[in-house]
């Protein structure tokens, strides 16, 4: 079986990731939001003036901009009962040995260290609002590559950080960038030089462990020209009784000719608000792939985006949502396209389940004169059962006649002649079932490295034995 | 008493009654065909036997190894060795057949995710799979193919028989396995399904045409008409049928020629 149990859904997860560990911290800032707690932020964090003020503006924006109303319901989020900021160690990890025994055992428990020996490059590890451990392969460093938690860049690469940081989602694009970008901490900054391919993944972890944690990752990923890389990451959360937020921004920059793919296999406890805003400028032959898991969390709304700015930029979204009860997944993908000759491809898998909801939101968008454009969306849902939602929302916005845009949608359930021709060769019904919604979300998994494939499929198989009898 | 035996049996889809009372006993080591014309009922004892939902029994009981078979779940009716060959086998798509073969074998060796000893080796597995593919023309490829997902008619056909081959089932009911064949698939075929011929092994072949009784002979012949078994006897019963066609029954309904000589599927 594989190691990467962190994605887990379903009947085991309370023991699995669900436990939490005492809280400890050596700052956490009030409950709620305020002009004095941002400035708190970025005065522990000693941060350079721009952002300070970067912050403060932002708060505004988010303070003056209203509550999406388009999508989930998110009326229940209570801004003023969340810590915004909380930091568990003063200083963070290049070993495991150099991190905190209480923490490095719940990343052990996560089977992270045990993954980073086996099949990655590099590792980051956030706990909270700070990235506690990171590592990086050696020579992977000697290249010129650079990964490092979002923070330390701002600190040691303040150029390159300044001028791409914000540039892809401005604060003001919705009210959850602006509420990132007053309150981010952590997250990762990658950048990959020149021709470089990284060709083992990187990975991120993030674990929220306190109640009523909001956690603000702020990511920012270039890739320069002829490059490649792959970055994975993964979250989970103890099971609280009161909620718990989410908000991350990641930005990307694919500069001509480089590819760079984005893995996330979502699985918060359903206590937490997944509200994240992720955007990629993909330019000319460069590829920007998203391929996007969404199993826990109690609502999640994200829609990866790219924006295919230069000829030969192509953009694909594959994304996965599976919603048991109390869940909504509403996730999809955008497309934007401002240069002709551009492609993109958004695949939306869903599976509902327990009186789950999955919503399909996804946008294509062509400009005047981008021209020889093409675009295929496809969305496949699943319904287990009859209490369980599935709905569809597919914009396409074309200002281009010279284009080829193409969409499709089917609503299935597990059918009878599936199931009887399974058990017809000694299959029992639970085990048929299960085989069915792995083979639905194949197109996903086969994309997945094999040690996450193989766990996925195996925590659609626990997620699939809590739903019968 | 037969090994297998259908007592009695009355099978009713959406209200209609499409067996009548059928009745037949066979045994392992041997080999029967039921022949009919269409809308005689042969799909409705093919399905039946392997426990579709779809179809309900008002009357009559299905002896095996000790168990009445109505009352088992379809995969416990196949964990005994009660196997069907689709007429139409149903596609599942991103399930690879090698997966699909391993996890079926799996089942009908016990394994249930827990004894991994009793789960089979990848070796095992290809050792296993080797001569069934040999004989039915099939190259490695088509195991990572998804079930039955572009296969061509000859193709699925060619796949339930390889999963009988691995399974090995004691009772096989082999529901029109012959049509939509080209002649040299019907000689795979053929060849295959003989070779699995044995004092272990009963087969059931239900179909309409004659032609598949070429290459695979039947012990015993019963004729379906109309939900009921007219007559039952040997392969002489078949070559009749070759001659005459269901027209002796012809004021039964669907009547219809024999000879595969017109077939156009």
């Amino acid at each position: 079986m594989a190691v990467v149990p962190q994605i887990s859904v379903g009947e085991d997860y309370r023991e699995k990731y669900g436990f939490f560990d005492p809280e400890k911290y050596v700052f956490k800032a009030k409950r709620g939001l305020s002009e004095e707690i941002v400035r708190e932020i970025s005065w522990m964090k000693g941060e350079p003036e721009w952002m300070t003020e970067l912050r403060l503006r932002s708060l505004r924006i988010f303070e003056r901009k209203a509550m999406p109303t388009w999508g989930a319901d998110l009326s229940r989020i209570d801004f003023d009962n969340i810590f915004y900021y909380l930091k568990s160690t003063e200083k963070q990890g290049k070993s495991w040995d150099e991190v905190p025994d209480d923490i490095k055992r719940t990343f052990d428990r996560l089977g992270v260290p045990e993954a980073e020996r086996k099949f990655l490059a590099g590792v980051a590890a956030q706990y909270e609002s700070e990235v506690v451990y990171h590592s990086l392969h050696q020579e992977l460093e000697k290249k010129g590559v650079v990964f490092l938690d979002t923070d330390t860049a701002l600190r040691e690469h303040p150029d390159l950080f300044k001028e791409y940081f914000g540039t892809i989602i401005p604060p003001a694009d919705n009210k959850f960038s602006a509420l990132n970008t007053a309150v981010w901490s952590g997250g990762s900054f990658i950048y990959v030089p020149k021709g470089v391919r990284v060709d083992i993944p990187l990975q991120a972890y993030f674990r929220i462990n306190a109640e009523n944690m909001g956690q603000f990752e702020r990511t920012l990923i270039i890739c320069d020209e002829g490059s490649f890389v792959h970055y994975i990451e993964g979250c989970t959360a103890p099971i609280y009784t009161t909620d718990s937020l989410h908000s991350a921004v990641v930005e990307i920059v694919v500069k001509r000719g480089a590819r760079c793919r984005y893995t996330t296999i979502q699985n918060w406890s359903t206590n937490v608000y997944n509200l994240v805003t992720k955007r990629a400028a993909a330019y000319g032959d460069a590829t920007m792939e998203w391929v996007d898991g969404n199993l826990g969390s109690q609502i999640t709304m994200k829609y990866p985006s790219v924006f295919l700015m230069e000829p030969g930029a192509k953009g694909d979204v594959l994304s996965v949502a599976f919603a048991g009860r109390g869940q909504h997944q509403d996730a999809g993908g955008k497309m934007v396209h401002v240069a002709p000759y551009t492609t993109s491809t958004i695949t939306s898998k869903s599976i509902s389940k327990a009186g789950g909801r999955t919503s399909y939101r996804g946008l294509v968008k062509v400009h005047p004169n981008c021209h020889d454009v093409k675009s295929f969306v496809k969305c496949d849902a699943l319904l287990l059962d009859d209490e369980s939602i599935s709905d569809t929302y597919p914009y396409i916005e074309c200002d281009e006649p010279q284009v080829n845009l193409a969409h499709e949608a089917t609503v299935s359930k597990v059918s009878d002649e599936q199931l009887f021709y399974l058990q017809s060769r000694g299959i029992p019904q639970a085990e048929a079932e299960t085989m069915i919604v792995n083979g639905f979300i194949e197109p996903f998994t086969k994309e997945l490295p094999l040690e996450y494939a193989v766990e996925l499929n195996r925590l659609i198989q626990l997620e699939m034995e809590g739903s019968v009898g | 008493m037969a090994d297998f035996e259908i007592k009695d049996l009355h099978v009713s889809v959406e209200g209609r009654e499409i067996l009548r009372g059928v009745s037949l006993g066979l045994s392992r080591g041997e080999v029967h065909a039921v022949m009919g014309p269409n809308g005689s009922g042969k799909s409705t004892l093919s399905n039946t036997l392997m426990g579709h939902p779809g179809y309900e029994v008002t009357a009559g009981e299905v002896l095996f190894g000790g168990r009445d078979l109505l009352e088992l779940e379809p995969d416990e009716r196949a964990r005994l060795g009660v196997y069907l060959a689709f007429q139409y086998p149903t596609v599942v798509p991103g399930v690879t057949m090698a997966n699909f073969l391993r996890t079926a074998l799996n089942a009908r060796r016990g394994y249930d995710g827990k004894d991994k000893s009793k789960a089979i080796s990848p070796r095992e597995f290809r050792a296993l799979l080797k001569e069934p593919m040999q004989t039915l023309r099939m190259d490695d490829s088509f195991l990572s193919r998804y079930i039955n997902e572009g296969f061509s008619g000859g193709e699925k056909k060619r796949a339930e028989i390889l999963q009988m081959a691995v399974l090995k089932p004691e009772i096989a009911i082999l529901d029109e396995t012959d049509s939509g064949l080209d002649i040299d698939s019907i000689k795979f075929v053929s060849e295959a399904i003989n070779s699995m011929r044995g004092p272990d092994l009963g087969v059931l072949i239900i179909t309409h045409y004659t032609r598949i009784l070429q290459f695979i002979k039947p012990d015993v012949v019963h004729v379906l008409v109309n939900g009921q078994v007219v007559r039952s006897g040997g392969s002489e019963v078949a070559d009749a049928l070759e001659r005459t066609g269901y027209a002796e029954w012809a004021d039964e309904p669907a009547a219809a020629a024999v000879s595969d000589s017109k077939e156009v599927r």
